[in-house]
């Protein structure tokens, strides 16, 4: 930690972070498949081996299911594992060690034992990736109790969102959009901050319409945002960033200022977060609603492979033609 | 204290690295003609390694994984499995799919992101690559067991690298292939890099084969780089397989001569010595020396070959970049037998999307 701004990628802001934190603590681990001499595939973990040595940043053989379990180990240890998981495609096999030990081990021992690892995965569409590279599948992993999965958005926020998820006494899926990994930099001060988790981000305040989405579709939404404020359509932007444990309040508040609302993902769209939140809104704020709630999503489909894969992912047009509709209900 | 265990691993070599005979060799390598034929396919699949290469370099293609130094595992298996035998491939094994039947426009059209170039019927009922590490193990030995239950003299021949060894799905393969005695041949491609990882990471056993003894199947090392050792390898497992004795691995000693796919850069983490090493003892040199010494391939075949070979897969560039990018539609035609109420919707909603200024919602 140098309190230095460093004007970084999101994927350089990953980078810096675990950079900042191995050396603030010892008990700091990398892990995973080419996450050492490599630096990872993305190479978010560039440099951490020639820094700390290959005692804290292990290559390992190639098996998730062991990654995983053994950082569950380690985690109980004392030790906090980071490991990666090289795309979230390549997830399922970790997924026993997960939902059967990784969030449970607090709940079983009564507190005894704690498993404060974190599993960081790039995820999402949009970089012309072979096949099982490029789902969102988010949801899955939200529906398991006890694991927290977060999804960063900007430099800063992967930054700050990664040092509370290594700080943080429990499992956290750490999920890395990588269609925004390069996409631009900005300044993050490598201050050692974390951020709050289990909350969401509110982007932008406004009052006729609350959209709601995370990582690389905040782009579009974003845009979405600018082009109607032409217009004079004031959109509240909420970034959820952290999909479980939910952060229901920040959206609840919005909808009942903004009585509109749209979720916007690039998962398919049925049993999704966006369904979550969805339903969340109509349990507990539909009198506030002028208009149903809307999705922008993926399809129900597997992503195609990449000839088509713009077909598949929501953009802005998409997103416009649903404030369209939410405005115009009546 | 009694022993009640000992392995063993023996490794076959014909060729050495410059092709001159160290071994005695097989009968069939007297004569020329299969040989030729496996020589013919690897340059073939050389020329099209590079001519993919070039084509992602300039944006036409996805990322490719090369087979540059695998020549000779693809060109033997292809030359002797069966084609009632069942392939389940991995990743790098285009050469070996193309002898079985695809078109070589099929492999542009996969590592080009188009679902087309699953579909062609010349793969017959060989399995589609496999993304996931090792998991297509597994699949090679539920194969073998339909093949067993049924009474099929058929073979379910699997490949996978040295890293997909360390992986639950192969050692579980193994198992129960070893259990049931599968109509199974599980080839490793040692090619000594599972990207950055290099072999002596993946595993502290002095031999990948050894893991095949310790399920109880027949396990050997081979010269990955020598086509006479490959064969009498795989030809002996098929032959075991199909005599209804079980199951083999086979762990070929290889190297990976190129990048691990487009999107890496392996002299981030290989020195240059180990790769000119490596060039030293690569398969299709090998082999050529082989056969000019026996007069049975000179110059000018070579020319007529590579020429022969440059406009066949010329063409079949020429087709898949002259072809049409499949219709939106076929996201939801194949993902159901028939397309459920539920998604007609979206299926509608993406046809009119994809039509010029189109939206996602309705
Ligand atoms: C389960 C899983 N984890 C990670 C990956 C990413 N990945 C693709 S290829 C590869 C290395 C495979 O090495 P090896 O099995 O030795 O085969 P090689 O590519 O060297 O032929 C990795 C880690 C993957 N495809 N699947």
């Amino acid at each position: 930690m140098s309190n230095e701004t460093h004007n970084v990628t999101m994927v350089e802001a990953i980078n810096l972070a675990l950079m900042s934190e191995m050396q603030k603590d010892e008990s700091v681990i990398i892990l995973g498949e080419d996450v050492g001499t490599n630096g990872g595939v993305f190479r978010a973990t560039v440099d951490l081996r020639e820094t700390f040595g290959i005692k804290r940043v292990l290559d390992t053989p190639l098996a998730e299911n062991m990654i995983a379990g053994l950082s569950i180990g380690m985690a109980t240890q004392g030790l906090r594992p980071v490991a990666e998981i090289q795309f979230m495609g390549f997830i399922f096999p970790t997924m026993e060690q997960l939902i059967c030990h990784a969030a449970r081990i607090r709940n079983r021992t009564r507190g005894r034992l704690s498993c404060p690892l974190v599993i960081r995965a790039p995820f999402g569409g949009g970089i012309h990736a072979p096949e099982h590279h490029s789902e969102s599948t988010e949801a899955l992993l939200s529906h398991i109790p006890g694991i927290r999965v977060v999804i960063p958005s900007s430099p800063a926020r992967a930054y700050g969102l990664l040092l509370a998820a290594i700080r943080n006494p429990d499992p956290v899926v750490f999920l890395e959009p990588k269609r925004i990994y390069r996409l631009s930099a900005q300044p993050v001060e490598d201050n050692g901050q974390a951020l709050p988790l289990d909350t969401c981000f509110t982007l932008r305040e406004g009052k006729d319409i609350t959209l709601v989405s995370w990582g690389a579709m905040i782009k579009e939404t974003l845009e979405a945002a600018d082009a109607l404020k032409q217009q004079n359509i004031e959109c509240e932007v909420i970034d959820v960033a952290c999909m479980n444990p939910l952060d229901h309040d920040t959206i609840l508040s919005s909808v009942a200022k903004t009585g509109r609302c749209i979720v916007i993902h690039e998962a398919p769209k049925s049993c999704a977060v966006g369904a979550e939140i969805s339903a969340t809104i109509a349990e507990r704020a539909l009198l506030s609603l002028k208009a149903p709630v809307q999705r922008v999503t993926g399809y129900d489909t597997v992503m195609p492979y990449y000839k088509l894969e713009q077909q598949y992912m929501p953009n802005t047009a998409d997103i416009l033609a649903a404030v369209q509709t939410t405005l115009e209900f009546s | 204290m009694t022993q009640v265990y000992q392995g063993e691993i023996n490794f076959r070599r014909f060729l050495d690295e410059q092709g001159t005979p160290v071994a005695e060799l097989p009968i069939w390598a007297s004569q020329p003609e299969i040989l030729q034929s496996y020589y013919r396919n690897m340059v073939l699949a050389r020329q099209l390694d590079t001519k993919i290469i070039a084509l992602q370099r300039t944006g036409q293609m996805g990322t490719y994984p090369s087979m540059l130094g695998a020549e000779a595992i693809d060109a033997v298996s292809g030359g002797l499995m069966l084609p009632e035998d069942v392939l389940v491939p991995y990743y790098r094994n285009h050469l070996l799919q193309i002898i079985r039947g695809a078109e070589i426009l099929d492999v542009l059209n996969y590592w080009g992101g188009d679902e087309r170039g699953n579909a062609s019927s010349g793969y017959g009922e060989d399995f589609p690559n496999a993304v996931p590490i090792a998991t297509q193990s597994l699949h090679a030995t539920g194969v073998a067991t339909a093949f067993k239950i049924r009474g099929e003299k058929r073979v379910a021949v699997s490949f996978c690298g040295d890293g997909a060894t360390s992986k639950g799905d192969f050692l579980e393969a193994l198992n129960v292939a070893g259990a049931w005695q599968l109509p199974v041949v599980f080839f490793v491609n040692n090619n000594q890099w599972a990207i950055s990882v290099p072999r002596s990471i993946q595993c502290g056993a002095e031999t990948l084969a050894q893991k095949g003894l310790a399920a109880g199947i027949r396990s050997e090392q081979v010269d990955g780089n020598d086509v006479i050792a490959i064969h009498e390898a795989m030809a002996d497992a098929l032959k075991h397989a199909r005599d209804g004795k079980g199951a083999t691995m086979i762990e070929a000693i290889s190297y990976r001569l190129s990048d691990h796919t487009t999107a890496d850069d392996a002299t981030r983490y290989r020195h240059n010595d180990e790769l000119k090493a490596a060039w030293q003892k690569e398969p299709v040199k090998r082999l050529q020396n082989y056969l000019a010494a026996n007069g049975w391939w000179d110059e000018i075949q070579e020319q007529a070959w590579l020429n022969e070979v440059q406009q066949i897969i010329q063409a079949q560039v020429d087709t898949y970049l002259a072809m049409d990018t499949q219709p939106v539609e076929s996201m939801f035609d194949y993902l159901y037998a028939e397309v459920p109420k539920a998604l007609q919707e979206q299926r509608a909603s993406a046809s009119i999307k994809a039509m010029t200024g189109g939206s996602h919602h309705e």
